[in-house]
């Protein structure tokens, strides 16, 4: 970047091939992923499974065993840090114990040589509200006022690239709210790109034009976020981005536009295009908030999986929606979301209920569920609580 | 006085104004030991200061409030004063040039391999199995006009025919500065070890490159350990007289003030000379070192 100068506009990113081994480890198998110019690029997954590596990888901090980094078109795989175009929000902050924020702040414009740094530091302060503390070393600061005070000190500097790793993980709701409201802003206004990490998938799907679901050093899926949720091509997609519920069985009849697969004796059907594979086992799935609950069975038609008679288990209250967990023999436990129409729940534990949904709403997956239905199902803090890594 | 001042560096927050008698009696040995040791003998070398000749009994002292002998012995030893802080600097500058970059390798790159780091450790350390004073008698032999040293720089016409490396400022500031390394070394390497280098990742991702790292980052994040190891330096090269006395590398152009004062104790028998030397000695050391604390503001750090 010119000395002096802000970008004028977002660089596209791409990565071509990287593979990247610490001693006695690989964290990152093998990536290759292109983010356009001006874009709001989202990567999630679970811990460990190679984010910050790769934040690390694009800002210059570490080289990969193999491939290439492109800025701009520009091969820098070979470049030092401070030549790169780009600026990171470091997961651990790291702010300079023995500068105050403002010096924090004012430290890559000055290094840059921007004209009046200073106050361009206030004015991201500002941006963050924590002006009135820029007298103040860091480690007088609160956790979040750090944090802001990290995304202010690489905001100022208007990169062509932002890397953000975890940029809002301990604000309160309202304030991360409010940041990612200015954080998109900003974004847009200059067309930077954005590289934003982070665990609140609510986050990724609202900000950002592409998703990336990352695990085990690799990119299972990446898209539009309706697209991945709507149509999950891989188990740990369909259970790290929202939950689904899963169904394990051979294909037993295909038609042109639909594939009925058997499950225990009950038929579920799929559309092909909706389907990564049309033959063998395969694994489908719906989303919970797809299911319709009903306490008589609506007998079979066209359009249209049911199953059931199953019993109800557990139902749990949450504002706009209510969660049943439903017990269907030989099927699994299932959990379906119903939009609290009425006051209070439709059916009461130990109910009997048919569950039925659309066909156009399933998927199929590209690889099998090691344990059909009962894994992925459960309560909502059950599955926050699995590592999804151990579901696999 | 070199813990007096460090210990005020460090200590950052007062402790709690509590009245508890354990802090008490835990701080009574720390006490006996000062009173004893240094407060008695202080009190004694002041007195002592101040005495006049006695006029009966050649070779006596008798008390008295005579500080005409400061005047007297700063007037007359004044070149050997100013040596003494100049070599004491340059020992200083050396030794910290030297070892910085030796600690930042030991602390920051070879963390890697930390049985390297422990091998270079043993090494900075190892002087200190032997006697110091043996060390400086054994560099003595390498500089000396027998040694291979002054032939080879002969050779090569640095040094003339009739030039000598002992007894010369060179050889007592080369002493100064090889004898005080590893306390230049220690506490820098203990800061060092401790450097977060997130902290420099940072800097290189806000467009400083390692020069400007170095000196906007690392060298402020360093500083406790800089300014312990240049008081570790300093103040006791400013009073050494082993490094300057003639039977090891200095000769008569480079006498230092521990010399005049080990002269006038223990050949001169000059005993009101010498301890106001001494005092005087000590009290520019605390002027200049505080001046120094005060100045690189360490308190605030860390
Ligand atoms: N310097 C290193 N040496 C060895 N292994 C490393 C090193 N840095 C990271 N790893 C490993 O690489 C993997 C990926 O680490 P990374 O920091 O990229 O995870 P992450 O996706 O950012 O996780 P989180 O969400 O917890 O921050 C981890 O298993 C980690 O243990
Ligand atoms: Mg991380």
């Amino acid at each position: 970047m010119v000395a002096g100068s802000f970008a004028e506009s977002g660089a596209d990113l791409e990565l071509v091939g990287i593979h990247k081994r610490f001693p006695g480890f690989t964290a990152i198998e093998e990536l290759s992923l292109k983010v356009p110019a001006g874009s709001f690029f989202a990567l999630l997954g679970p811990s460990g499974c190679g984010k910050t590596t790769t934040l690390r990888l694009v800002a210059g901090l570490e080289e990969p065993t193999s491939g290439q980094v492109l800025i701009g078109g520009k091969d820098v795989t070979g470049m030092k840090p401070f030549q790169r175009p780009v600026n990171t929000v470091f997961q651990s902050y790291a702010l300079f114990p023995h500068m105050t924020v403002i010096e924090n702040v004012a430290f890559g414009l000055r290094r840059r040589k921007v004209d009046d740094p200073v106050a361009k530091a206030h004015e991201a302060l500002r941006l963050v509200e924590l002006d009135h503390l820029a007298a103040r070393k860091p480690l007088q600061l609160s956790g979040g006022q750090q944090q802001r005070v990290a995304l202010a000190r690489a905001v100022v500097n208007r990169p062509a690239l932002l890397l953000l790793d975890e940029p809002l993980g301990a604000l309160d709701l309202k304030l991360r709210r409010q940041m990612q409201l200015e954080l998109k802003t900003i974004q847009t206004e200059v067309g930077l790109t954005f590289v934003h990490v982070t665990h609140d998938q609510e986050e990724a799907m609202t900000m950002a034009d592409t998703v990336a679901v990352m695990n085990k050093g690799a990119i299972e899926q990446m898209g539009a976020p309706e697209e991945l949720y709507e149509l999950p091509t891989t188990v740990f997609v369909a259970n790290f981005l929202g939950q689904s519920n899963l169904f394990t069985g051979p294909v037993v009849e295909s038609t042109g536009d639909t594939i009925a697969v058997d499950i225990a004796g009950t038929r579920i059907v799929v559309p092909t295009a909706r389907a990564q594979r049309h033959s063998g086992i395969v694994t489908v799935g719906v989303r919970p908030e797809k299911l319709s609950l009903v306490t008589e069975d609506p007998g079979p038609a066209a359009g249209l999986n049911v199953i059931g008679p199953g019993r109800v288990v557990d139902v749990s209250f949450s504002g706009v929606s209510t969660q049943y967990i439903v017990e269907v023999p030989r099927l699994g436990t299932m959990v379906c979301f119903a939009q609290n129409m009425v006051f209070g729940p439709v059916v009461d534990v130990g109910a009997s209920v048919w569950l039925s949904w659309k066909v156009d709403h399933g998927f199929g997956l590209d690889d099998v569920a090691e344990q059909a239905g009962a894994v992925q199902v459960g309560s909502a803090q059950d599955i926050a609580a699995l590592d999804p890594e151990a579901v696999l | 006085m070199a813990i007096a001042a460090l210990a005020g560096s460090t200590v950052t927050q007062e402790a709690p104004r509590k009245k508890s008698r354990i802090a008490l009696i835990l701080l009574l040995p720390g006490i006996f030991y000062l009173v004893l040791f240094f407060i008695v003998p202080f009190v004694s070398l002041v007195i002592t200061s101040l005495q006049v000749p006695s006029a009966t009994n050649f070779g006596q002292f008798d008390t008295a409030f005579n500080w005409q002998t400061y005047v007297d012995v700063v007037g007359q030893y004044g070149t050997q004063i100013l040596r003494s802080f100049f070599f004491a600097l340059l020992a200083t500058v050396f030794a910290l040039l030297f070892s910085y970059p030796l600690a930042y390798f030991i602390g920051v790159k070879a963390r890697r391999w930390p049985l390297l780091q422990g091998l270079m450790l043993v090494l900075v350390i190892a002087p200190f199995f032997i006697s110091f004073l043996l060390r400086t008698l054994a560099w003595k032999q390498i500089l000396s006009d027998e040694g291979f040293v002054v032939s080879a720089l002969k050779a090569l016409s640095v040094l003339g025919p009739q030039d000598h490396i002992t007894g010369t400022p060179v050889a007592v500031v080369f002493g100064l500065t090889y004898n005080f390394i590893p306390f230049m070394c220690l506490p820098l390497y203990t800061t060092l070890e401790r450097l977060d280098v997130r902290y420099l990742e940072a800097s290189n991702d806000l467009y400083a490159g390692p020069f400007a790292t170095f000196r906007k980052v690392t060298i402020p994040l360093s500083l406790p350990g800089i300014v312990s190891g240049t008081l570790l330096t300093f103040i006791p090269a400013a009073g050494d007289y082993v490094n300057a006395s003639s039977e090891f590398l200095g000769g008569s152009s480079s006498t230092m003030m521990g010399n005049v004062i080990q002269s006038n104790f223990l050949v001169q028998l000059n005993y009101p000379a010498a301890a106001a030397l001494s005092i005087f000695l000590r009290a520019i050391i605390l002027i200049i070192v505080s001046a120094y604390v005060k100045r690189s503001g360490t308190d605030d750090l860390l």
